[in-house]
């Protein structure tokens, strides 16, 4: 298979689940993982004479979601999307149709490249099924329970133009969405429990030409399975073109374990939503204050902490950039900015962070982790007694960096004490000094090892590079 | 026969308890309602109880409330906790709801007793009860004629002196056509006046709960308990209304009535000539009667008849065989949905969520939905542009007496046709209310239709109440 | 806006399927009649010029009505799955579902 001079053309839904308390038009607690069906109320089961009430925190996240997206936010209205499905609780989906809140927006991405977004709107999600039998799958299932705890859950779906041209950008536009839509609070993302759901729609053409017949592929549920998905489509569209085939416009769902898309088992009837303006609610018509109060809540987006960190360092290498990127999306760059002024070198903190740290965990306080990049650059701690102590740091977050290196016995060597233990260890290797005497400076490495084993760890690394090329130089002379 | 006025009145007072209030109403209803059919439930345990909760308060020398002690009958589309909801159809035939409608709890709230659940066309499609899955109800004034629908169990239980009061909903005529049929008041209160939530939907944007009453000051009282804002109903209006109780008795000197001519032609005579009659009484009372035609109004039909089924079809997709109600079992979901709906719904239900459908459907929803919604806001300007020149409308609630049973079963659209006059009202979200002027020749009743601006529902109080004591002259 | 044509037979079965309910050959016949007279009645407003009206979805301009993210009580699970047609496991309970949802 390859591509043979075509190119991929990527469009994403997304649907992410809002961090409310409660359901988009019903009281009931949004709570992932409860017992079944004991977050449900009249309203989200869909019993007769139930009406929704729509919960204003759903649309404050939904309009946030909109401004981080540089969408306009506008005057909308609910639909009714009639289709029947068991875990569809009413047999219709309240969602925004042709008047959605949030329109035209846009995202950068790290590279610079830019992903129009065509609309950002507000809907209900549904329940879930559990299938009996056929291994859990719904085909080959003898049965399925339902469980409406999710049903009425609220929803901003994102849809994308089709900007996108390979499934490594259309993963760098879900990471970055994602940063943008955890940082303003809306979401918690995880894509594994399902809070933050992609659906792809892909085709391919040869540049120039219009767009290709495109299909639909859900059940991505990592970053990593939508990539594959994306090159594995891609592939298999252009193969079938070649073959003189035609593609046929279907959902397909990807299979993981086997690493290749398959058509979903289409229904008996075509779809025909019959939308029509739900008539239970009635128009949302955020005011021009709410909207500027939002957007002076808004908090700094990935993009702009990302700028601040590279001015921070005054370098933009791709190496640092991609730690700044790590950086922003673990959320660590506050700490990292702190650092700094605390003291820490900029690049040494960063490096730090984006390797040692993670946010999920306990972090050590902005003085500790500046105190203790300050001991690594002193060269009183070496870095792995640095990564040693940061270690610690999270284990004990109010201890002293200082007092950690001590009690892990990194008090450093004294200078004497280290000059003997490098000739000492010279003394015992003559064959390999002769050779690293005689320029091999690969053995340095060698030596750097027996010394730290002399020294049980104690030992600074570039402290014994310049013993070492001291007594080369000495020798030479 | 005893109002709710003079009842509560009576109940507060001690003269009378609720549970003797009650049991007078068991024993109307067990003595006649075998023929009548007005009820599909009585709730003897519920109602007990909430007499006796009444009587407490009263013994206690509390007050239990303006509906204290007063029997009512619950449309069977109300949901009320615990006790069985049918909605006139199979499809959900012993279903009992876990929780209750706002307007109960709010009659409960204030004293009233819920005797138990009355006879509709099924979800309240029809104009006759002769599309209740569990028989029609008949006229207490001639048996052999319809009560007229869809509430038209709840204009049975007070025609028939079972109760003082029964609720109902209006959809398109729904409360006001039978109240016109069985000689009662009827009100359908603007939209937006009283709470939908628990009421089983028919067509939301036109659906609205109402009181039966024999007279126009009850309805009043019983709108004031059940009305007013509810943070469960979206569409409920937030902003508070006039007195009703308090218009009774306001008299119409200087109101404007407009008789309307698009609300009478096609009438038979003898109504024309009740309603003309109707007129002369308000302007010897010191209205001024401006003659008047709206030839919108006639498009409402039409309008209706696809706006109604269209979102009728979206609400009672719901019954779908998983959750709740009848289930028809079959290989796969799909195909027990299918077998659940056709064996549960009857032909009417049928027509209503084909149609309505089919308005709505790919490649049609321009032409019959959009354009309805059009002819809707059309309607509505030729109603509100009429009320800059007049205050209140007047007109037929019907163009027939109460007709036979099955007279109008196998033309649908005959059947529409009897909602000609009442339907223009709900398409606007205004308020109406048909009063009893009368009798035929045949000695059926005949109702005098109301018409007022949305939410000034006081000027409905005021005519009616004037029109009430002019007929009893 | 010009007159729709005339309701065929072949849209009463479609629109059945969407509707999910069976019509026998008889049930056809007199829906395609029903329906078709209550659609040609509504040619009185199917050929009205009614360019610029707005739509009404609702009686009155509401705009706005939200309530605050505060949660209420479920409704007890045991009562609600009472009602059910089939149960298993506190979960509804149906037979095979064909097909993913849309
Ligand atoms: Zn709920």
């Amino acid at each position: 298979m390859s591509m043979a001079g075509y190119e991929t053309i990527i469009g994403l839904e997304v649907h992410c689940e809002l961090k409310t308390a409660t359901k988009l038009f019903c009281g009931c607690r949004n709570q992932f993982g409860d017992e079944p069906n004991t977050n449900v109320c009249p309203v989200c089961v869909g019993l007769p004479g139930s009406l929704p009430v729509l919960n204003e925190k759903a649309v404050e996240f939904a309009i946030r979601i909109g401004l981080a997206l540089e969408c306009e936010v506008k005057w909308s209205n609910f639909h009714r999307k009639n289709y029947f499905y068991p875990d569809m609780p009413k047999d219709f989906q309240i969602s925004q149709y042709d008047l959605p809140l949030n329109e035209h927006g846009r995202i950068e991405l790290p590279d610079g490249s830019v992903v129009g977004i065509t609309r950002a709107h507000m809907e209900e999600d549904t329940g879930k099924s559990t299938h009996l039998g056929g291994s859990g799958r719904i085909h080959g299932a003898d049965a399925s329970l339902i469980d409406y705890n999710r049903s009425g859950v609220p929803l901003v779906e994102i849809v994308s133009e089709p900007d996108m041209r390979s499934g490594v950008q259309a993963r760098a536009y879900v990471a970055e969405l994602r940063a943008i839509l955890v940082a303003v609070g809306a979401t918690d993302g995880r894509m594994e429990e399902g809070s933050m759901r992609v659906d792809a729609n892909v085709s391919v053409r040869k540049p120039g030409d219009p767009f290709g017949k495109r299909c639909e592929i859900k059940n991505l549920n990592s970053l990593r399975s939508l990539q594959r998905a994306i090159e594995y489509e891609a592939l298999r569209q252009v193969d079938c073109i070649e073959a003189g085939e035609r593609i046929v416009q279907e959902t397909r769902h990807w299979d993981e374990a086997a690493g290749r898309t398959g058509s979903m088992r289409s229904k008996e009837e075509a779809n025909d939503y019959r939308y029509f303006p739900e008539p239970d609610l009635v128009p949302l018509a955020p005011s021009v204050e709410w909207i500027a109060e939002i957007r002076r809540g808004l908090p700094a987006l990935p993009k702009a902490r990302r700028q601040a960190l590279v001015q921070l360092l005054g370098s933009d290498d791709q190496a640092t950039l991609d730690l700044v990127a790590t950086v922003v999306d673990r959320d660590l760059d506050a700490l990292v900015v702190e650092a700094t002024a605390a003291g820490a070198p900029a690049q040494l903190a960063l490096t730090r962070a984006a390797n040692e740290l993670n946010a999920e965990g306990v972090l050590p306080s902005a003085a500790s982790f500046a105190a203790t990049c300050q001991l690594e650059a002193s060269g009183a701690l070496s870095a792995t007694q640095a990564k040693t102590v940061l270690a610690a740091l999270i284990e004990e977050p109010d201890a002293d960096p200082k007092d950690l290196a001590a009690k892990l016995g990194f008090e450093q060597l004294s200078d004497d004490t280290l000059s003997t233990a490098v000739a000492e260890v010279i003394q015992a290797n003559d064959d390999e000094w002769t050779r690293f005497a005689g320029g091999d400076d690969k053995l340095a490495q060698f030596f750097i090892g027996k010394v730290m084993a002399a020294t049980k760890g104690k030992a600074n690394g570039k402290a014994v590079i310049s013993l070492l090329n001291e007594r080369r130089a000495a020798a030479a002379s | 026969m005893t109002t709710a006025h003079e009842l509560a009145a009576q109940v507060r007072s001690g003269q009378i308890s609720a549970s003797e209030a009650l049991e007078h109403s068991f024993a109307a209803i067990d003595a006649r309602d075998h023929e009548l059919h007005a009820f599909l439930y009585l709730d003897h345990d519920g109602a007990r109880k909430a007499a006796k909760a009444v009587d407490a308060v009263v013994a206690a020398g509390g007050d239990p409330g303006p509906l204290a002690g007063v029997p009512i009958g619950i449309k069977d589309n109300l949901a009320m906790r615990g006790v069985p909801t049918t909605c006139g159809s199979k499809i959900l035939d012993g279903w009992k709801p876990p929780y209750t409608a706002t307007v109960v709890e709010r009659l409960v709230a204030a004293g009233a007793v819920p005797v138990g659940k009355t006879n509709l066309d099924e979800f309240a499609m029809g104009s006759s009860t002769e599309n209740s899955a569990f028989g029609p109800s008949r006229n207490p004034h001639d048996v052999t004629k319809v009560p007229g629908g869809s509430s038209g169990g709840s204009a049975v239980a007070v025609a028939a002196g079972f109760v003082p009061v029964a609720l109902g909903s209006d959809t398109g005529g729904s409360i006001r056509q039978p109240a016109a049929f069985c000689g009662l008041v009827g009100y359908k209160p603007s939209y937006g006046h009283v709470s939908r939530y628990g009421l089983v939907a028919f067509s939301s944007s036109l659906d609205q709960v109402g009181p039966f009453t024999t007279t126009v000051a009850d309805a009043a009282l019983v709108t004031q308990v059940i009305g007013g804002h509810d943070p469960a109903d979206s569409t409920s209006m937030p902003d508070a209304y006039e007195d009703l109780v308090a218009a009774c008795g306001r008299g119409v000197k200087g109101l404007k009535v407009g008789l309307c001519r698009d609300l009478l032609d096609g009438a038979d005579a003898e109504i024309v000539e009740r309603v003309r009659l109707a007129a002369s009484v308000l302007e010897a009372a010191g209205a001024e009667i401006v003659d008047l035609a709206i030839p919108e109004l006639r498009l409402g039909l039409s309008a209706y008849y696809l706006i109604a089924p269209a979102e009728a079809s979206s609400n009672l997709a719901r019954y779908d065989g998983v959750r709740f109600g009848l289930r028809v079992e079959r290989e796969d979901v799909a195909a027990m949905n299918v077998a659940t709906r056709t064996a549960g719904f009857g032909p009417e239900v049928k027509r209503r969520i084909m149609l309505g459908t089919y308005a709505l459907s790919a490649g049609y929803y321009d032409a019959y939905y959009g354009q309805a919604q059009k002819t809707r806001r059309l309607i509505t300007n030729a109603l509100d542009a009429a009320y800059t020149k007049v205050d209140v409308l007047l007109g037929a609630t019907t163009p027939t007496t109460a007709f036979g049973f099955g007279d109008k079963v196998a033309d649908p659209m005959s059947m529409y046709l009897s909602d000609l006059f009442t339907i223009p009202t709900n398409l606007a979200g205004h308020g109406a209310m048909s009063v009893p002027f009368g009798n035929s020749a045949a000695g059926m009743p005949i109702g005098v239709q109301i018409l007022s601006p949305g939410r000034r529902d006081d000027r409905l109080f005021q005519v009616g109440a004037v029109l009430e004591a002019g007929v009893a002259k | 806006m010009s007159d729709p044509s005339p309701l065929t037979k072949q849209e009463v079965v479609h629109v059945a399927g969407l509707a999910r309910l069976e019509l026998s050959e008889d049930e056809v016949e007199t829906f395609t009649a029903q329906l078709g007279s209550v659609l040609s009645h509504a040619a009185d407003i199917s050929s009205l010029d009614l360019e610029g009206l707005v739509p009404m979805a609702h009686p009155f301009d509401l705009e706005n009505i939200l309530r605050s993210d505060v949660p209420t009580a479920s409704l007890d699970r045991d009562e609600l799955l009472a009602a059910a047609p089939s149960v298993e496991a506190g979960r509804f309970k149906v037979g095979r579902i064909l097909g993913e949802a849309p």
